[in-house]
């Protein structure tokens, strides 16, 4: 395990103090709001998608033009032909409202923890990788130590490891603004007052597409996630991001 | 009780007083500089005001992005079929001679513009895009008079803080801030792509506000009234729209 002495070294000068919670209030606070905002985001995303299950490319995209994929689902909305001899029920009015309310939230919700990362040295010391651990030895073994299930070592009770700092640092700094921008870029207001926001992506419907896609990114990230908490012990991690405890460690939990 | 929590409870209480404060000063302000929509209220009222204001204060005076002739697009899609109404159909089986667009509330002079009586005002042409909510979108030219010269014609009175705009199909209404309104973009339009507004896309008269998505764009309109609240207009929300569960601004 040389690739975490460093940070084991630190994680049981950590864990010897009892009042050290694994997670700050602030992390613990934000984490489950943006959780339930990324729910409610999720299922009111979908929701308006199927109104129009169509993506285009650049400015503009309708029925009458060519399409870039189209989602195999019935619509609810008649003016979509997709083939399904019925159309679902049109939910996007609340779906709309709870979207943007849920977007604020989230918005707000992040920014609070951005300040707190930063005056805290949260993203230094938490999130940002060692250079050590930023070898492609050390990174790939990490890889086939995830690949082959192996369980965590009781360092990752108290530290993420090199992976897990690189994608949250991916997901907080890269697709999390990113869905921010291409949702604001389909705003037709934003778009006369920052037009730049949208010709970067190529037009709005692009923006549209970019939404879609990093949205799918951030389901696979929380698949993922959800799936290496159960395999890393979901008690124990689950008490340390509600409680910030941290139980006993035990082998293979 | 120990110093610790009783210290910890009354700086809690000063906080929430504070806070509280805040908020309603911030209430009193947003409300006085406009930036409080009218459907403000119920459990999405947050986030659509927050969404309201922010617009109001970044992009009162921005200009919707116009396009190169090149980008209009081929087929320009009209949502829908068009209007089937009785009366509606006499209207266009005379070319729309007859129709007429009223213009009260709070105005100096009320008046009624015939289609023909809009097309002697300095036009305005744009080659914008309109987005529908459902995600489609298509760009089109389209022609008309922007509705601060009417505006200025009936002579709007400095109380009037909204415009209200009524379809003929029933039950299709609409209403924009002055920002909005007094917007140079926001058109009366008559025409798309060098000829008379088709039908499907709401002729004879549509009110066109580019920068925001094509619900609010009302086709067939016959009736603009101004006044300083939206309260006595449907539920008071502002438009149709939020009786049917949309938001009022669409500026998004």
């Amino acid at each position: 395990m040389a690739d975490y002495a460093g940070t084991l070294g630190r994680a049981s000068a950590i864990a010897d103090d009892r009042h050290t919670p694994r997670h700050t209030a602030t992390v613990r606070v934000t984490h489950w709001i943006i959780t339930l905002c990324f729910f409610a985001l999720l299922l009111t995303g979908i929701e308006i998608v199927i109104s129009h299950p169509r993506f285009y490319w650049g400015e503009t995209g309708n029925i009458h033009t060519p399409a870039l994929f189209v989602i195999p689902i019935p619509a609810s909305r008649a003016t979509v032909p997709t083939g399904y001899g019925y159309v679902l029920p049109d939910q996007n009015g609340w779906s709309r409202y709870l979207h943007f309310q849920a977007a604020w939230a989230a918005v707000l919700t992040g920014l609070v923890y951005a300040v707190f990362g930063v005056f805290t040295s949260h993203f230094r010391k938490n999130l940002l990788p060692a250079r050590a651990h930023l070898s492609w030895r050390a990174i790939s073994r990490s890889i086939v130590n995830h690949l082959r299930f192996k369980p965590p070592d009781a360092a990752e009770d108290w530290s993420y490891n090199v992976l897990q700092r690189l994608t949250y640092l991916l997901v907080i700094f890269v697709l999390f603004p990113l869905v921010v921008w291409t949702g604001l870029a389909m705003s037709p207001a934003i778009a006369s007052a920052f037009p730049f926001a949208v010709t970067v992506f190529g037009g709005q419907q692009s923006a549209r597409t970019i939404h879609f896609f990093v949205s799918i990114f951030l389901v696979i990230f929380l698949v993922v996630h959800i799936v290496m908490i159960c395999l890393a012990g979901f008690k124990n991690r689950m008490r340390a991001m509600i409680t910030g405890r941290v139980g006993a460690h035990k082998e293979g939990a | 009780m120990s110093n610790l929590s009783r210290r910890k409870m009354i700086t809690t209480g000063l906080a929430a007083t504070a806070g509280a404060s805040a908020l309603a000063v911030a209430a009193r302000l947003a409300s006085r500089y406009g930036l409080i929509p009218p459907d403000h209220g119920g459990i999405y009222g947050p986030g659509e005001t927050l969404t309201y204001a922010a617009q109001r204060l970044l992009t009162r005076h921005s200009m919707a992005r116009e396009f190169p002739r090149s980008q209009i697009s081929k087929i320009p899609f009209a949502n829908g079929e068009p209007f089937q109404g009785e009366a509606f159909k006499r209207f266009q089986a005379g070319a729309f001679a007859d129709w007429r667009l009223a213009v009260d509330g709070m105005v100096a002079r009320p008046a009624w513009f015939s289609p023909a009586e809009l097309r002697r005002f300095p036009a305005s042409s744009q080659i914008t895009h309109l987005a529908c909510e459902e995600g489609w979108s298509f760009i089109a030219e389209w022609t008309g008079v922007p509705l601060f010269r009417i505006l200025n014609a009936v002579g709007t009175l400095p109380q009037a803080r909204y415009v209200v705009y009524f379809s003929m199909e029933p039950g299709w209404w609409d209403s924009i801030d002055m920002a909005d309104a007094l917007h140079p973009q926001t058109l009366l339009t008559y025409g798309m792509n060098g000829g008379a507004l088709p039908v499907g896309h709401g002729g004879p008269i549509r009110v066109r506000v580019p920068r925001h998505l094509g619900y609010k764009n009302v086709k067939y309109v016959n009736r603009l009234t101004l006044t300083d609240s939206l309260k006595g207009f449907g539920k008071g929300l502002g438009s149709a729209s939020p009786e049917g569960g949309y938001a009022w601004y669409a500026g998004i």
